[in-house]
């Protein structure tokens, strides 16, 4: 098991060196940089254009370097846990992204439990009552939650809760309590904000997990193991729960390893239109203006996420799955 | 049959020898029906399973007239769909009806009178009673190029001589926006096919090149699908999107976002494809094949490849809805297609604020035909699923 586990996170530097030579040149292939585009803006608005403070930048982030020796000038920062600075809010990386990860991990945890609580007796409803019309029934709703652009129902669910609830627009809080220290009544704001980018974000994850848990299941069942149990007069629950959906679980635990960077991550666009305080925004925000040590590091934070996330998944389904040998020779 | 009457318990059973005529294949002989079914190609009973899906067949047929309706947009839409209407800006829908006061006038739309409200400068449309516009049919209106061939002007329907037919209403700059929704559909649906083309042919070839070869090459690709699968696929969209330079002409764009689409999708396909064929090499007739001095193209082309394309085609419908939501949010982002192009997504581009949803309510429209689509997708790729492994 260690030996397995040492040998995946040797496999991992290969992987995450790749990413980063991916994500980097991702970040080089448009034409120009932020400096170019700060500096020609600093000058339409007739504002001195700070060049110490440019030189130094520059100097620092190698711009007047070759891009592949600054490749390795921000990977050896990366590996030295040195995220880099973001030229568009002039603070470091590291600071920014931090400053809205509270938030972000608040909101997305809340929909990952809250699409498990849905997804789980609803999937097993619908492979327990297969073909009936709650089958049905439910499995078209959950179809239509994948169907709907979820920026949209943002929008339209946004304007509801506003007309119906008075809740302010958009935003985790009410203006108020922004820049406030938390107390009681700032946590109640970002409660009644909250449920909006919870429904939306959840709708088509839980919609896509019905549909699995129901596949998975139904597979289970069909299996001798289940009937035999049924047939010797095992109590119905224990006959569905202990057995079959116990085994039916394993792409669930393989799944896990998802959630690390999806946690971190948040949904970007939803986060765009209810302009939520998420590391969402901040990611497009500074995709789209070249931000690229912004950018660039934070994918690279949310690569290493997927890739701790699907090692412990895999170490996860060793340890509930006997059938499942990771020393032995899977493929040839 | 009746049965002989049973001997009194203790004697010997009576020796029974059937009279009837001897046919010992008599229980290996199938019935005509079975004969049906045991000599079916496997094409034939994918289609008799699917056939029992009826809403996978009531969604290929819809996605078919749909498809068949971008042929002849132009001829469907009641206006061209950039043709402005200044005195019609935020026009509500116009709803048909059939009775003018007790009489029967067939379709017509009823005229719309225009007030500025001074206190806010809202633009306030209401029914005017009086104007009945009757709707004509096959007839003359704005003028097109068919296909970029043909000049024409005939529609379908028409509003009357000088009414408005704004079915779905308008949009800020006066355009109908049923006929942008009938002109979208063109590039919208598809974006996704080719999308799905291209990362169908992507996922085949790497796939097949990881799953016949294993070993090195199987190593190699299989870390490149891990590093395309550790980015979020929204961030990567931007990116690509954003290395697009400003100059490329709309319709080079569009290629574009379907290279795109395509290029970050086919990871999952390429998994499926390696792990079936992971375990298809090891049958006998592979071997017979090599033996027989079969090249590697040929025999995961001609062998391998034929055993699992009903899972492929049916895991490929269930892509492009995926694609079609990814189209959509890309134009969202306002890094996806640009006007002129016209495609759903960037119609719902008109919608991106609360105030649209407040007051405009009718241009979030275009998210109709979306969700319909992918509907029908998904229950499409349902049935094919179902049906992909007909011997089940």
């Amino acid at each position: 098991m260690l030996l397995y586990i040492v040998r995946r996170i040797l496999m991992m530097i290969p992987t995450l060196l790749l990413t980063s030579a991916l994500v980097f040149t991702i970040m080089e292939l448009p034409p120009g940089d932020y400096f170019e585009s700060y500096m020609a803006e600093l000058q339409a608005q007739g504002e001195g254009v700070d060049k110490a403070k440019i030189e130094f930048l520059k100097q620092e982030y190698g711009f007047d370097k070759h891009p592949v020796e600054r490749y390795f000038i921000w990977l050896a920062g990366l590996v030295q846990g040195d995220l880099g600075y973001s030229f568009e809010y002039q603070m470091p990386v590291a600071d920014l992204v931090g400053s809205r990860i509270m938030l972000t991990v608040l909101v997305s945890f809340a929909t990952i439990v809250l699409t498990w609580l849905i997804a789980f007796p609803i999937g097993i409803y619908s492979a327990t009552h297969q073909y009936s019309w709650g089958d049905y029934g439910l499995t078209f709703l959950g179809l239509l939650g994948i169907a709907i652009p979820n920026f949209l129902l943002a929008l339209v669910l946004m304007y509801l809760a506003n007309v119906w609830f008075g809740t302010s627009i958009g935003h985790l809080m009410a203006p108020e309590f922004m820049g406030q220290p938390m107390s009681w009544a700032k946590l109640g704001s970002i409660l009644a904000h909250m449920w909006i980018p919870v429904i939306v974000i959840g709708l088509a994850g839980t919609a896509s997990m019905i549909r699995k848990i129901r596949a998975n299941l139904l597979d289970e069942l069909q299996k001798q193991y289940a009937i035999t149990a049924k047939a010797k007069g095992l109590h119905p629950f224990k006959a569905l729960v202990k057995y079959p959906l116990r085994s039916s679980l394993n792409f669930f635990v393989g799944g896990i390893g998802g959630i690390l960077p999806e946690i971190v991550s948040g949904a970007e666009i939803v986060a765009i239109v209810l302009s939520l305080e998420t590391t969402g925004p901040l990611l497009i925000q500074a995709l789209q203006s070249q931000d690229m040590y912004l950018a660039g590091s934070f994918l690279m934070f949310l690569a290493l996420l997927t890739v701790i996330g699907v090692l412990i998944s895999d170490i996860a389904l060793a340890f509930l799955d006997p059938r499942i040998r990771l020393q032995g020779k899977s493929t040839r | 049959m009746t049965a002989p009457p049973l001997p009194p318990p203790g004697a010997p059973l009576p020796h029974y020898v059937s009279d009837r005529p001897f046919d010992p294949r008599s229980i290996e002989r199938l019935s005509p029906a079975q004969e049906r079914v045991y000599l079916a190609s496997q094409w034939r009973l994918m289609w008799w399973k699917f056939k029992r899906h009826r809403l996978a067949v009531a969604s290929g047929l819809f996605l078919a007239v749909l498809y068949a309706s971008i042929l002849v947009s132009e001829l469907l839409a009641p206006y061209n769909y950039q043709t402005r209407h200044i005195d019609h800006i935020y026009a509500p829908p116009q709803a048909i009806h059939l009775f003018h006061e007790g009489r029967f006038v067939g379709p017509f739309v009823y005229g719309q009178t225009y007030t500025l409200n001074m206190s806010n400068l809202k633009r306030e449309y209401s029914p005017d009673p009086a104007a009945v516009h009757p709707i004509r049919f096959f007839c003359r209106g704005d003028g097109y190029t068919f296909w970029g061939l043909v000049e024409s002007d005939v529609h379908l329907f028409c509003p009357a001589k000088d009414g408005t037919l704004f079915l779905l209403g308008t949009d800020r700059l006066g355009r109908d926006v049923l006929s942008r929704i009938i002109y979208g559909a063109r590039i919208s649906l598809t974006i996704g096919i080719l999308g799905v083309a291209i990362s169908f042919v992507l996922g085949l070839v790497f796939g097949g090149l990881a799953g016949y070869y294993g070993g090195f090459v199987d190593l190699v690709i299989q870390r490149i699908i891990e590093v395309l699968q550790s980015l979020p696929s929204i961030p990567l969209w931007l990116a690509l999107a954003a290395i697009m330079p400003v100059t490329w002409s709309p319709m080079i764009v569009y290629f574009a976002i379907t290279v795109i689409l395509g290029l970050i999708d086919w990871t999952g396909l390429a998994r499926a494809v390696r792990s079936k064929l992971l375990s298809l090499r090891e049958e006998d007739y592979v071997l017979a094949a090599q033996l027989m001095g079969a090249n590697a193209p040929r025999i995961v082309g001609r062998h391998l490849v034929p055993g699992f394309m009903s899972h492929l085609i049916a895991s490929a419908t269930l892509a492009i809805p995926s694609m079609i939501l990814g189209e959509t949010a890309l134009s969202f982002l306002g890094l996806g297609l640009r006007p002129p192009v016209t495609s759903w997504g960037v119609l719902l581009t008109e919608a991106q604020n609360i105030n649209i949803v407040a007051l405009y309510p009718w241009l979030l429209l275009p998210a109709i035909p979306v969700i319909l689509v992918v509907l029908a997708f998904n229950f499409l790729g349902d049935g094919l699923r179902d049906a992909a492994d007909p011997y089940k």
